[in-house]
């Protein structure tokens, strides 16, 4: 019965509120902005910095928390994706299952499809542009646009910042284009 | 800050984290179909956790503001403003993002949280997120902000 309980999927006012929490808790706890971008930036700065100006900075002083945390997110994707895993489908819209299956999706067990997300994909030119080009794109235009759903989304927009809202606003319009247009054109098939 | 205080506030983020991740997870926040089902305006799910997550954070910031807390480090609580300048950045920088995340279904908290999860192929879309961010760090000088 409990066992049952800790596989079950949280429902959205769970979730969502939990994720204000960690934004609240983050500066309750040292001051620090929730925001995960920011992490690739120390990554380059810790590992690559090479003579760019961009990445002169002493990471550990303002990035090692953020790398901490990141840590600990890599664990409880662990955590809730391996050992409390979910063992059905998640629930998505009827309309959302028609949509994908447009696309050509047909399993939708696992929290992202099977068929597009292995390493044989990686070897075929439209998988390559969907996980290195997509990747690419997400890691120079957060960078661009200092920050992503979490340091703008979330921090930005619950501190009423216009350029967070800005940025918002074009994510979510981009991001529903690419869905849209491009996915469909990088599936596999 | 001393050096006595950092290592179990280190080890407090670290626990945020881990929480972070669980909530990714459990709220499916990290799947693929969550993502697309947004993007493809064929459900509420993201928007209603976005709306929520702000609805509490939101008010918690502006008290914490408001009341002038300090944080258990000590320092006052601040967030500093984001520059607008002329807002290029935020409109093209947000755009190259969201086209990469709609590709991808996943943004930076969730990718981390997948390879967790035991998506290994995630790892090639991190560090090709890395080499991104490196790109805009070599080009930042001639890009318009």
């Amino acid at each position: 019965m409990i066992e049952q309980l800790l596989h079950q999927p949280w429902p959205w006012y769970v979730t969502g509120p939990l994720v204000g929490l960690v934004a609240v808790g983050l500066l309750v706890i040292g001051n620090r902005d929730f925001g995960v971008s920011s992490n690739l930036r120390h990554l380059c700065a810790a590992f690559a910095p090479g003579r760019v100006a961009y990445f002169q900075y002493d990471w550990r002083r303002s990035g090692l928390w953020n790398l901490v945390f990141i840590g600990g997110v890599v664990a409880g994707g662990f955590v809730g994706g391996v050992l409390l895993a979910n063992p059905r489908p998640v629930a998505i819209t009827p309309a959302a299952q028609a949509s994908l299956a447009m696309l050509g999706i047909r399993d939708f067990s696992g929290l992202v499809p099977r068929e597009l997300f292995n390493w044989h994909v990686l070897l075929t030119l439209r998988g390559f542009l969907m996980i290195v080009g997509g990747g690419f794109l997400i890691g120079f235009g957060t960078a661009y646009g200092g920050g992503c759903t979490s340091g703008h989304g979330i921090t930005g927009l619950a501190d009423l910042q216009l350029p967070s809202l800005i940025a918002v606003i074009s994510f979510f319009a981009a991001g529903a284009a690419a869905s849209v247009f491009l996915l469909p054109l990088l599936v596999p098939r | 800050m001393t050096s006595q205080q950092r290592g179990p506030l280190l080890g407090a983020y670290f626990g945020m984290g881990v929480f972070f991740g669980i909530v990714l997870t459990k709220g499916e926040l990290v799947s693929w179909f969550r993502i697309e089902e947004a993007l493809r305006f064929t459900g509420l799910y993201l928007y209603l956790v976005f709306a929520s997550a702000l609805a509490v954070a939101a008010p918690g910031f502006a008290l914490l503001k408001r009341r002038r807390v300090r944080s258990f480090a000590g320092e006052p609580i601040a967030i500093p403003p984001k520059v607008m300048g002329r807002g290029v950045r935020y409109v093209a920088g947000g755009a190259l993002f969201g086209l990469g995340w709609g590709i991808v279904g996943a943004c930076p908290g969730p990718l981390f949280a997948l390879v967790g999860a035991g998506v290994g192929v995630m790892v090639a879309v991190c560090l090709a997120a890395v080499a991104g961010t490196w790109t805009y760090g070599y080009l930042r000088p001639r890009l318009p902000h």
